[in-house]
Order: C-alpha cells, then sequence, then structure tokens
C-alpha cells in the first residue's frame, strides 16, 4: 500500500474514532445518559479504550497470518487512541465520579483491587504513550521495543479490571478476554512453531515498517 | 372425500397421544402470546431508535394506575425526590436481566396479577393471601425512603405500602419463628434473567424477627402515588432503608417463617461480599465498592459524592437492634 493510501486510511480511523465521543456528547446534550451518566461515560470510555488496546495489539496477529505488514504503521495511531480514551475515562473517574476529592480517591484505589489494576494499566500506558513519537523511537533504539511490549501486560490488567468491576454476570468481559487470548495465541504459535518462513519474513517486514514509519 | 374429511375429523378417531397435554398447551398458548408481546416491545425499541430505549419505552409518572386511598407521613420530609424516569429505569433486577435498563424493557411480559403470596414454615397454619386482600390488611401509607445500593449509588423514592409488621401479625407465627424469608416471583416464562444461571433462583432474603416488624420495614405495592411498575418488583416487594438495596426482595410470592438464619441468594453467591445483615454501614468497605460515599442519582452529570451515613441515617429507628453485635464480621 502507498503512503498517500496509509495517509487516507489514517484520516478513516480518526473519524470512526472520534465517533465514541461525538456520541457520548450528543446523549450528554439530549439529556440522555441514563439514570446514572457518570457510570454511562465510565463504562463507555472504557470500553473503548479496551477496544483501541485489542484492535492496537491485532496489527502483528494479522501479520503474521496474512504476511500484509501496511497495516501495522496504523499501531501508533491506534495505541494513541487507545490512550485518548484511557484518559477521558480516568478524567470521567477523577473529576465527575468524585470532583477531585483526592483521599477519597487514593482510598478507592488502594482498597478496591479492580482499582488498582485499572489505575496501573492506565500509569503504564503513560510512558507508553510519551515515547510513541519518532524523536524516542531513534532514541531508545532496542529498549524501545522491549519498553512496547509493556502492552500485553495493560491488557491482561486492563481486562482484569473489567472482570472484577462486574457484579456476577461475567459475559461482556469474558468476549473482551477471549479476543485477547486469541491474539496473543497467534504470536506465542508463531514464536515456538518454528514457523521460520514466516518469521523470518516478519521481522524483516517489522523492520522495514519501523522504518516506514519513521 | 368430503366423507373421508369428516371421519379423519372424527374426535373419536384421534388418538390419545396425539393430544396436547393441558400444561403444554397452555404454557405453547401463553408463550405464543409472550412472543407477540415481545415482538411488540421489540419494534417498537427498534422505531424508536436509540441505544437507551429502555427510557422512550418507560412510563412517566402519571401513565401507571392510581392508587386511591393512601395516607401521607412525615418520613422524608424535605428529601429531594430521585425522579420517577430515574426510579424506573436504572434497575438491579437480574430476573430481567443483568443491565441497569434491562428490566424496564424486559418486564413488559411480567403480570402482577392475580396474584397470591403463600404464608409458610413455622406459623399456626399456613396458608396464602391475594394482593387484594393484602391490600386490605392495614391502610396504605407513602413513605419517602432513602435507598442506598451497595454498587454506591443512592435514591430517594416516595413508596407507597404497608408495615411488614400487619402482615406478620397476620400471619400469626409461632414462637419458633425466628426469621422470615422471601421467595420472590421465577417465572421463566416472563422472566428472562432466571433462564441462565447468574443467581441460585429464585432469589431469597430474609430478615431477623425484629427487623421484620421494625416500624421503617415496608412491603411497598406503589412509588410515586401509583402501583410499583414491573420492573420495579410489582406487585409487592419488600422495602428496609437502612439496608442495602439488594435485602428489597421483588415480586414476593412466598413468605415463610424459620427457624434458622435463611442463605440468602447474594450470601449464597460471594458469602465474603455480601452479608445477610446488609446494614448500611461507611465504615465497612465491600472488596469492590466504597462504602463511605455514594453517588445520588437524577441530580445530574456534576452532581457530588454525598457521605454515606450509618444505617443509611436511620440509626435513631433500628441502631438498638445491633446493640452488642460485631458489625464487622456482621456485615
Amino acid at each position: 500500500m502507498k503512503n498517500k493510501h496509509i495517509i487516507f486510511v489514517k484520516m478513516a480511523i480518526w473519524v470512526c474514532a472520534l465517533l465514541p465521543l461525538a456520541r457520548l456528547i450528543w446523549l450528554g446534550v439530549h439529556d440522555d445518559l441514563s439514570a446514572n451518566p457518570v457510570e454511562f461515560i465510565e463504562r463507555s470510555t472504557g470500553t473503548w479504550a479496551l477496544a483501541f488496546l485489542l484492535i492496537t495489539l491485532s496489527m502483528t496477529p494479522i501479520r503474521l497470518l496474512t504476511g500484509q505488514v501496511w497495516q501495522i504503521q496504523l499501531r501508533r495511531t491506534l495505541g494513541l487512541w487507545m490512550f485518548f480514551y484511557a484518559c477521558l475515562h480516568i478524567t470521567t473517574y477523577v473529576w465527575l465520579d468524585y470532583s477531585f476529592l483526592w483521599s477519597d480517591i487514593v482510598k478507592d484505589i488502594i482498597k478496591h483491587p479492580y482499582v488498582i489494576v485499572g489505575f496501573t494499566a492506565f500509569m503504564l500506558t503513560i510512558p507508553l504513550a510519551i515515547t510513541s513519537n519518532n524523536f524516542m523511537i531513534k532514541r531508545l533504539k532496542k529498549n524501545w521495543k522491549k519498553l512496547h511490549q509493556v502492552v500485553y501486560l495493560i491488557a491482561i490488567l486492563a481486562i482484569l479490571h473489567f472482570w472484577w468491576l462486574v457484579k456476577k454476570d461475567v459475559t461482556e468481559p469474558f468476549y473482551y478476554a477471549a479476543v485477547l487470548v486469541i491474539l496473543l495465541s497467534i504470536r506465542l504459535y508463531y514464536k515456538y512453531s518454528g514457523n521460520k518462513h514466516l518469521n523470518s519474513k516478519s521481522s524483516l517486514s517489522s523492520k522495514v515498517s519501523i522504518n516506514k514509519a519513521i | 372425500m368430503i366423507i373421508l374429511n369428516q371421519s379423519k375429523r372424527n374426535p373419536s378417531n384421534i388418538q390419545p397421544s396425539e393430544i396436547t397435554p393441558r400444561e403444554v398447551f397452555e404454557h405453547r398458548r401463553s408463550f405464543l402470546k409472550a412472543a407477540g408481546f415481545a415482538l411488540a416491545a421489540g419494534s417498537a425499541l427498534l422505531l424508536s431508535g436509540k441505544t437507551l430505549a429502555a427510557e422512550k419505552v418507560a412510563f412517566k409518572a402519571g401513565t401507571g394506575q392510581k392508587i386511591n386511598g393512601y395516607s401521607k407521613t412525615a418520613y422524608g420530609a424535605g428529601e429531594q425526590l430521585t425522579p420517577y424516569k430515574d426510579i424506573t429505569t436504572y434497575n438491579n433486577y437480574y430476573e430481567f436481566g443483568t443491565g441497569k435498563s434491562d428490566p424496564a424493557i424486559e418486564a413488559v411480559l411480567f403480570k402482577p396479577r392475580p396474584w397470591t403470596i403463600s404464608i409458610e414454615g413455622h406459623v399456626k397454619k399456613a396458608k396464602s393471601i391475594s394482593i387484594e386482600d393484602l391490600l386490605k390488611l392495614a391502610p396504605l401509607e407513602e413513605r419517602i425512603y432513602r435507598m442506598r445500593c451497595v454498587e454506591g449509588w443512592s435514591m430517594v423514592i416516595p413508596w407507597v405500602g404497608l408495615p411488614l409488621a400487619s402482615l406478620v401479625k397476620w400471619a400469626d407465627p409461632t414462637g419458633n419463628a425466628k426469621y422470615i424469608e422471601f421467595i420472590s416471583a421465577n417465572d421463566s416464562l416472563t422472566m428472562p434473567g432466571v433462564r441462565s444461571p447468574i443467581l441460585d433462583w429464585p432469589y431469597t432474603e430474609g430478615l431477623r424477627m425484629d427487623e421484620a416488624i421494625n416500624p421503617l420495614t415496608l412491603l411497598a405495592v406503589g412509588l410515586y402515588g401509583e402501583y410499583l411498575p414491573n420492573q420495579n418488583g410489582a406487585p409487592v416487594r419488600l422495602v428496609t432503608p437502612w439496608k442495602y438495596g439488594f435485602k428489597g426482595a421483588k415480586a414476593i410470592v412466598k413468605i415463610r417463617f424459620v427457624e434458622k438464619m435463611p442463605l440468602t441468594t447474594w450470601v449464597k453467591a460471594g458469602p465474603n461480599e455480601y452479608g445477610f445483615y446488609a446494614n448500611v454501614n461507611p465504615n465497612v468497605d465491600h472488596p469492590r465498592w466504597s462504602q463511605s460515599s455514594e453517588k445520588p442519582i437524577g441530580r445530574g452529570l456534576f452532581a457530588d459524592r454525598i457521605k454515606t451515613k450509618m444505617f443509611n441515617g436511620y440509626s435513631e429507628q433500628v441502631g438498638q437492634m445491633y446493640a452488642g453485635l460485631d458489625l464487622n464480621k456482621n456485615f
């Protein structure tokens, strides 16, 4: 795929990625955010952060399965949208839910496992967002890849956060967990199955794609 | 041909094995009816074309059936009521689904009349009472109570009902009755939630006898001056305002007077998270939710949390019942 096309795809991602936020604003203006609007916004932004995380994580499995490499260039855009919704999520929690009552927030975080894991996941996304620019990619070199592998931990923590939050019916977090398990299994399969052909090709193509991104 | 046809239709020719049993037949008929309703409700939802369709389908105050003849009381004077729309579209009623807006949609098929409650266990004589007779057992009164959910949100609801004490008196329990168990409806036909084993159905709750006859304890039959909407527990539900909301068993079909503390549904589901007493207590945290403060429902996006009070602010009326009880252990 040519650069021109990639730019077009990225623009489409921008438009689509703004839709969940636009929906929240629309519902908010029309007083349609349910009886518990804060919970509604927390749920919606949290769900979209998780969705963008999983979409970001599916770019490499797509490469492994199809040999296609162009979509690797979308990882940063998608990952930053995950960060965007994670920021909205935590802002809603700190501002709308807890009205900046820091002592209550600290208590809530340290006392409740589901908040701890969610908060940890968010804190871990910050260094990834900061180092997502070309300058940092060049500067950190090999360490950049190591650092950004934290994304797997973030994904696991985010799903735990969702799982532990649910009172009894874990159907929804289960679906997200299943997607993550599938995505990670594909990676592990290619890593350990000795599928050298695809492996060599993919390590080459990842270098190419990073260069392209730069 | 005609003769042949007639002979075929002759009832005497029908094999007994071909006859649909009455129960199956009736079940099928009510199922078809229910399916029809569901289809109608479903298309209404599609037509309204909104994600939060529950709020569009849900009835506004004044559309339900008015309760004639109930008296106002001083309970909750000066409290800011939660809007009717919020009370009737934001429900934890897992028999109709685990989403907060599910019950308002799914409960349209539920039929709260005719209704009888059977009274069993340690009573002089097991008997049952129809909803009509229950309504005449004591004068109906309006009571504005705060409701604190274990999930950290709260409402202020103008219930209409009668003290549970009047039903206990009518039931005439024996000296062995130390606790009361409340069992909710469990009809898989009209309650889609009970088809999945999310909780151990039927929903079961319980109270100690002194809690049951405490003047605060209400059998609610209405809210905002109208008979209860299905999603709020029609036709009759329990209201114990000093306890977390899940103690309020809905659509009660059976009341059992028992000697031992009943094993209630949420205690069974998570004994480390939910206790039998479930008294509102800002000092005892739930593993998931902070219990020291709560989010009031219906006050907009920027409403501040409010501090949760001991026994939800009803210490004066109920505190003495728990004197000497370790509330950290008996949460």
